[in-house]
């Protein structure tokens, strides 16, 4: 009888709890050992992750069938403006893009180019964000699509508005993104305004970028728009990334204080790009480095920001 | 019913736990959110040390690591420990009154967040935020709830 086994006393019978927990414990740590440095566990968190993905397709249902249903109950009023705003939105970005044929033969004229260059994205796909917590420290999304859809590791990830991040993990049918706001990535920019190049690294749980690696005296201001500047193999060349909302300079021995927001953002209509890059356009990423941490992103910074901090 | 299947009911118990600290909630409320799968690995392991054992703080912790996309073993390791701590402590805690239960509940989550946030740091992701030390906050004033609702299943009838 199972009560009776559960009523006995605890101790003098099988392995110890301390043993238990011993072994336990030397198993977590080598499980996090080889999370970082091999490949085994990597098919494990493949195999982890088919299993994950229906409990948190369900998880996540109950306010995806709460968006649905309002977006179903909407008064056809509300259609109607919603209709025109977006009918204004495609006549302005039409408009946006009447030059664009032009502008890209003339590119190649000026690259001295024979034929034109190749389109930069050369496949994009769109991927539905699972509405489910992972850790409130971090800043990642699940997406509903993954390797079966040709989704792989370090694939940029965009909205229409800029970028959001990249592809961390790949399971079966979902992938875990990681946004440019988390601490552990990091996303060589472009200042728009003067080219100035830097690296902004994720603020953490306030949704914000961080610029630490400028020097108080950069030439940096409120407002100006960080574009992703194709360093690093991940992100191409020229998408928005981030808009400066504070610069604080409180010593010219100390690098600037410099904080962003995010131009993209994830709660607006739960849906992400995916994008894959023709490698012979100049703007897409360099293809050599793998994914940079924050650590070793510093080495590629410009060395004219480096200098201040190394001291 | 309970009394012959409380393994049963620990398996039931820790999914929901599980379900609820991976349900969406609006930021504010994810802050304060307490691990409400560690208390309830608390609760079994104080009032059945027998029935789940330090595997059920190995297992629930390994479900952790695969949902929340920390390295894997990182909530597993932190878990045990805390399974085991509360197993060897488990007759001087099923004794006290609600209240000092509380307080070794919170000395628990304390140690359990400690851990995360030691490997944390050894994973490069060092980030020393407030906010990380609300839950166990909240989860030492939930825990009398916990033993109410849980208790209510499986000590009465």
């Amino acid at each position: 009888m199972a009560g009776s086994d559960l009523d006995r006393p605890l101790y003098g019978r099988g392995p110890s709890a301390g043993l238990r927990f011993t072994l336990y414990a030397i198993l977590s740590i080598l499980l996090m050992y080889y999370d970082r440095h091999g490949q085994l566990v990597h098919r494990l968190r493949y195999g982890m992750a088919a299993v994950v993905y229906p409990v948190q397709v369900a998880v996540g249902s109950p306010s995806l069938a709460w968006h649905w249903l309002t977006a179903n109950l909407q008064s056809s009023a509300e259609l109607r403006a919603e209709n025109a705003r977006l009918r204004n939105e495609v006549r302005e970005l039409a408009l946006k893009s009447l030059r664009q044929d032009a502008l890209e033969r003339e590119n190649a004229q000026l690259r001295e180019l024979r034929a034109a260059l190749p389109p930069l994205i050369r496949h994009w796909q769109l991927a539905q964000i699972i509405n489910v917590e992972t850790d409130p420290l971090r800043q990642r999304v699940v997406i509903d699509k993954g390797a079966r859809d040709g989704v792989h590791v370090n694939q940029a990830v965009v909205d229409s508005h800029g970028i959001l991040g990249q592809v961390a993990r790949v399971g079966p049918w979902s992938a875990e993104v990681i946004l440019v706001t988390d601490p552990e990535d990091a996303i060589p920019v472009q200042v728009t305004r003067n080219s100035l190049r830097t690296i902004a690294v994720g603020g953490g749980s306030d949704g914000e970028l961080v610029l630490p690696y400028l020097a108080a005296n950069a030439d940096i201001r409120s407002d100006d728009l960080l574009v992703s500047s194709g360093l690093g193999g991940v992100y191409p060349a020229g998408f928005p990334v981030a808009r400066v909302i504070g610069v604080r300079r409180e010593s010219s021995q100390l690098p600037a204080q410099v904080r962003a927001a995010p131009v993209a953002d994830v709660e607006r209509d739960r849906e992400v790009i995916l994008l894959q890059f023709s490698a012979d356009n100049p703007a897409a990423p360099a293809p050599n480095p793998p994914i940079a941490p924050p650590a070793a992103a510093k080495g590629t910074a410009a060395p004219k920001v480096r200098e201040p901090e190394d001291e | 019913m309970s009394e012959r299947h409380p393994r049963l009911l620990m398996v039931v118990s820790c999914l929901i736990a599980l379900v609820l600290s991976l349900l969406p909630l609006p930021h504010w409320a994810a802050i304060v959110r307490p691990a409400f799968l560690v208390l309830v690995v608390l609760y079994w392991s104080t009032m059945l040390p027998r029935a789940g054992g330090v595997t059920l703080g190995f297992g629930g912790g390994l479900a952790l690591d695969a949902f929340q996309g920390s390295v894997l073993g990182e909530h597993a390791l932190a878990l045990s420990f805390v399974t085991y701590l509360a197993i060897r402590l488990h007759l001087l805690v099923r004794a006290k009154p609600l209240f000092e239960q509380s307080l070794f509940v919170f000395a628990a989550l304390m140690a359990y967040e400690f851990l995360l946030w030691v490997i944390d740091g050894w994973s490069g992701y060092a980030l020393s935020t407030p906010t990380r030390w609300v839950p166990t906050v909240t989860g030492g004033l939930i825990w009398p709830l916990v033993v109410g609702i849980l208790g209510r299943f499986h000590l009465t009838r």
